[in-house]
C-alpha cells in the first residue's frame, strides 16, 4: 500500500515536471521543472532498490548537469528568445506522431504481455548491498566498457572545450575554422 | 493492485513521449537539450525496472553508462550551443537554416 502511494507520488512528480519542462516559456523555469522531474526519477530508482543509482542521479544529474544548463542559460542571452513563439509550426504534426507512437507502445504492452511471459519477480541476492553488487559487476564483468567510457568522456571534454572557446583572435591572424 | 514492472514501463513510455514531443516542437535549443535528458531518463527507468525484475545487476551497470553518455552529450551539446550563439546570435532551432534553400 505504502509502495503504491510512493510510486504514484514519484510518477506524478516525474511526469508533471516533464510536462512543465517542455511547456514553460522561460528557460530557467524549464530547468527548475526538469530538476523536479529528475528528483521523481531518482525516487523511482529508490523504489526499485537501486540505491547507488539514486545517489548518482542526485549528484550527477541534479548537481552536475543542471548546473551546467544554468551556466549556459546565463551565458547565452535568452531574453530575446523568450519573447517569440515557443513552438514551431509543425507542433500539431509532432503531437499527432507522438500520440500515435504512444498508442502503439501501450497497445503492444497490453496485448503482448501474454506473448512474452516474464518470470515472477526475482529476489535480490542476500548478504550483498546494491553498491557492492554494482562494483563487483562493473570492475569484473564490464571492465572494458568502463575503460572505453572513460575515453569517451575525455573526447567529450576536449570537444566541448574546443567548441566553447573563442575563435576570434585579437591580432591580424584570421579566425581559424574548427572542423 | 500491487505495483508491477508494467507500471514502471508505462511511466517510462510517457516520459519518452513527453521528451520526444519537446524535441520535435520546441524552438529553443536549450530546452531541446533538456528534452533529450528526459528521453535518456525514460530509458534508465526501463533498465532499472527490468534489472529489479530479473534480479540481475547488469541493467544498473548499463544505466550508469547511459548517465555517462548523457553527461558527455550535454557537455558537447551546450558547447556547440555557445559556439552557435556566438556566430549566429540566436538560439532558436528553426532560424539556423543555412542548409535550407
Amino acid at each position: 500500500m505504502l509502495d503504491a502511494v510512493f510510486f504514484y507520488t514519484f510518477a506524478l512528480l516525474t511526469l508533471g515536471g516533464a510536462v512543465l519542462t517542455i511547456t514553460q516559456r522561460s528557460a530557467v523555469h524549464s530547468a527548475i521543472s526538469l530538476i523536479i522531474s529528475l528528483l521523481g526519477v531518482a525516487g523511482l530508482y529508490l523504489l526499485q532498490q537501486a540505491e547507488f543509482l539514486f545517489a548518482v542521479q542526485i549528484v550527477l544529474y541534479i548537481g552536475g548537469i543542471m548546473v551546467l544548463f544554468l551556466f549556459v542559460i546565463m551565458l547565452v542571452n535568452l531574453d530575446e528568445a523568450a519573447k517569440q513563439h515557443q513552438f514551431n509550426k509543425q507542433w500539431w504534426l509532432a503531437l499527432a506522431c507522438a500520440l500515435v507512437v504512444g498508442a502503439e507502445i501501450l497497445y503492444v504492452l497490453a496485448k503482448g504481455s501474454g506473448a512474452f511471459p516474464l518470470p515472477p519477480q526475482a529476489q535480490p541476492p542476500a548478504g550483498m548491498g546494491n553498491t557492492e553488487l554494482i562494483s563487483v559487476s562493473l570492475f569484473r564483468d564490464y571492465l572494458l566498457p568502463f575503460e572505453v567510457v572513460s575515453l569517451l568522456l575525455l573526447a567529450a571534454i576536449v570537444g566541448s572545450v574546443i567548441m566553447a572557446k573563442s575563435t576570434r583572435r585579437a591580432g591580424s591572424q584570421p579566425a581559424r575554422e574548427n572542423s | 493492485m500491487p505495483i508491477s514492472t508494467g507500471h514502471y514501463l508505462v511511466v517510462s513510455t510517457a516520459l519518452l513521449l513527453i521528451g520526444t514531443l519537446g524535441v520535435l516542437t520546441r524552438r529553443n535549443i536549450v530546452i531541446i537539450l533538456m528534452s533529450l535528458e528526459l528521453i535518456l531518463n525514460a530509458v534508465n527507468i526501463n533498465l532499472i525496472a527490468f534489472s529489479r525484475h530479473f534480479g540481475n545487476v547488469s541493467g544498473q551497470i548499463f544505466a550508469i553508462f547511459v548517465i555517462t553518455i548523457a553527461v558527455a552529450e550535454a557537455a558537447v551539446g551546450l558547447g556547440i550551443l555557445i559556439a552557435l550563439f556566438r556566430n549566429k546570435g540566436t538560439v532558436l532551432a528553426d532560424e539556423i537554416d543555412l542548409l535550407k534553400w
